[in-house]
């Protein structure tokens, strides 16, 4: 069976769980290889990509592929489907991996599709469009398929490839080292898991009222393990940071479980978490639409409700 | 310096939007078409660019006749002119053939800077700043909620996961915006007025040098196959919270496994 890379998502060394999920995707569509892209790589690294499939993996360490922008990792890409002639290639579905994807396309003039939730038969990929509202079937119809697929999309198997290791040198071109990065900024983050990889979300909206309120909807998180979002309404507001926004101009998540606190539901924000798996609202407002897509609804002042759920989660555990 | 920003069509998300039966390309005709919001950010980031250096800004937009309602706007924000693609030839190119004939236009008009969202409403692909740093040869500097300009150096900070990347090159360079990179501003009466006397120049493929082989739906490297409505969410169970609210919340995460 043929390869089908698969560029590994990490943060200091750490494989982030979408990788995982994208070599067992792999698994099914061929013989998964692992590409490592950047500084970080150990055994412990090597273990885990093999305990999830990986027969090969491919590690381009030099530092020179993370010191500038995208463009390296294509080039990396591009030099191991020349050489290899995978039958595709995965990566996640985050804002980088997406442009390295784009850029890979171009250098090996073949179509793309991001945002893909699954790989099937015959390499057609599912899309959801338009804020979930439309599913969509499509492929690519020339060169080596490239798909950015959505965290969260494919459940975790483990199996046990042979993990072997072949270091790759790219000589990085003096056109890939234009945009340099000069400095990455750490902003408080703490121990919660990222937004978009999170199996459970709680999110506030303009209900919680307030910047200091959020820690009510932040020991809910905690509680579960879960990832905290927010409305535009409360990023707006300057309640909570930005990057935390849910919806169409903020983050799409597709947790196993997303929690919406004070949360209307406008379209905008649908946009962004309809895909969910399991929905819970708790807003005042019978009639607010968010009702119109929870599995779960309760009807009921959050200041109340949230706490509540909380501390009865801590019991139950 | 010469700014051009990128300003796409979208279908209006407030309004039901469709794929069209015929050839499963998203049906402009159907919903009201509004410019991508992220890109009204990137008009307001080129103004300020101007205002701060000097030069000019030339809005350009690939699209259908209609889309000329974007370009009004963008131009009555201040913009000083504008560029239209418009050819029936390029009906349905991918992301691989809108970065094609953005490129091969951009390359005939000339920039310093190009300016985009970062990404659109509609195919939310989020790859076209990417692509075009690609084509064009020049810095990728995207995804930036701070951009500066000094002379011919500009640096940006580069939203991460963890927080930022701060990140420099020289011009000229492919620049894309997040929301609440600025506030954009509204188009004042006088703007409105002023935008109906500023240029707009059609460009057709032949006049940009657009290779048709490389453009519209025939020519995508992907397709659509297929596609239907998301099933409808089966109705939920909403109980009104009689004091005990977040215990019942609990028993029904309880029954799913989530604690
Ligand atoms: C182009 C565009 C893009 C947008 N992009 C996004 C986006 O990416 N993400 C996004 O979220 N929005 C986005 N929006 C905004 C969106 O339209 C809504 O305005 C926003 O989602 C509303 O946030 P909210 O639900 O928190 O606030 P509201 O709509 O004001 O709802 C607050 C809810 O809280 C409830 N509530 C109040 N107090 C309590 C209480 N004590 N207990 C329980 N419930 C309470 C109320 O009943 C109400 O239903 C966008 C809008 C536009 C035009
Ligand atoms: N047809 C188009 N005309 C002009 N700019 C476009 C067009 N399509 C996309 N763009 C630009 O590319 C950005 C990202 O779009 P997308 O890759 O579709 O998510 C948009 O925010 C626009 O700035």
């Amino acid at each position: 069976m043929s390869e089908v890379l698969v560029l590994v998502e990490h943060v200091e060394g750490q494989i982030k769980k979408v990788t995982l999920e994208l070599l067992t995707l792999a698994r099914r569509l061929g013989t998964p290889s692992a590409v490592w892209a950047g500084p970080g790589y150990s055994a412990e690294a090597k273990a885990r990509l093999a305990e999830y499939g990986a027969e090969k993996i491919y590690v381009a360490d030099s530092a020179d592929i993370a010191d500038y922008v995208v463009a390296p990792k294509a080039e990396l890409l591009a030099q191991l489907v020349s050489s290899a002639s995978p039958a595709a290639v995965l990566v996640a579905a985050t804002a980088e991996a997406k442009e390295i994807a784009g850029r890979l396309a171009i250098k090996i003039d073949s179509g793309v599709l991001t945002d893909a939730v699954g790989i099937g038969e015959g390499l057609v990929a599912d899309q959801s469009i338009f804020g979930g509202g439309v599913n969509v079937q499509s492929r690519v119809t020339k060169g080596t398929p490239i798909f950015a697929v959505r965290p969260n999309a494919t459940p975790v198997e483990a199996a046990a490839g042979a993990g072997a290791e072949e270091q790759v040198t790219v000589a990085v071109s003096d056109a890939a080292k234009v945009a340099k990065v000069v400095d990455r900024v750490k902003e408080e983050k703490g121990a919660r898991p990222e937004l978009t990889e999170a199996a459970i979300v709680v999110s506030g909206g303009r209900g919680v009222g307030s910047a200091e309120n959020f820690s009510i909807i932040e020991k809910l998180a905690d509680s579960l393990g879960a990832a905290v979002g927010a409305s535009r309404a409360a990023t707006d507001a300057g309640w909570y940071p930005h990057q935390f926004q849910v919806g169409q101009t903020g983050k799409t998540v597709s947790p196993q479980l997303y929690i919406a606190a004070g949360i209307s539901g406008a379209i905008q924000h649908r946009a962004g978490m309809q895909t969910a798996k399991t929905i819970v609202a708790i807003n005042k407002d019978p009639e607010a639409p968010i009702f119109e897509l929870a599995d779960y609804g309760v009807v009921g002042d959050l200041n109340q409700v949230v706490p509540q759920l909380t501390d009865e989660i801590a019991k139950r555990k | 310096m010469n700014i051009v920003v990128c300003v796409k069509q979208v279908p209006d998300t407030a309004t039901e939007r469709k794929l069209r039966s015929d050839d499963k390309t998203l049906d402009r005709d159907a919903a009201d078409g509004v410019v991508n919001e992220l890109d009204e950010y990137a008009v307001e980031e080129a103004l300020r660019l101007k205002e701060a250096h000097g030069g000019e800004v030339t809005v350009l937009t690939m699209g259908p006749d209609k889309a000329s309602d974007t370009i009004r706007k963008a131009l009555a924000m201040g913009a000083d002119k504008a560029v239209h693609l418009v050819d029936d030839a390029l009906h349905g190119s991918d992301a691989l053939g809108t970065s094609y004939a953005l490129a091969q236009t951009l390359k005939k008009i000339g920039f310093d800077l190009v300016v985009l969202g970062s990404e659109s409403t509609d195919a939310r692909t989020g790859v076209l700043a990417a692509m075009l740093a690609e084509r064009l040869n020049v810095p990728q500097l995207t995804f930036a909620n701070k951009v500066e300009v000094n002379g011919s150096a500009i640096a940006i900070q580069r939203v991460t996961d963890y927080g930022y990347d701060k990140v420099e090159a020289s011009l000229p360079a492919v620049v894309s915006v997040v929301e609440k990179i600025n506030e954009p501003r509204y188009p004042s009466f006088k703007g409105i007025m002023a935008a109906k006397k500023k240029p707009v120049e059609k460009l057709g493929v032949a006049d940009a040098e657009i290779d048709t082989s490389q453009v519209g739906l025939a020519n995508s490297w992907s397709e659509v196959a297929d596609f239907s409505a998301a099933p409808p969410r089966a109705a939920g169970t909403i109980v009104k919270d009689e004091g005990d609210g977040g215990v019942k919340a609990a028993d029904f995460l309880a029954s799913k496994k989530f604690v």
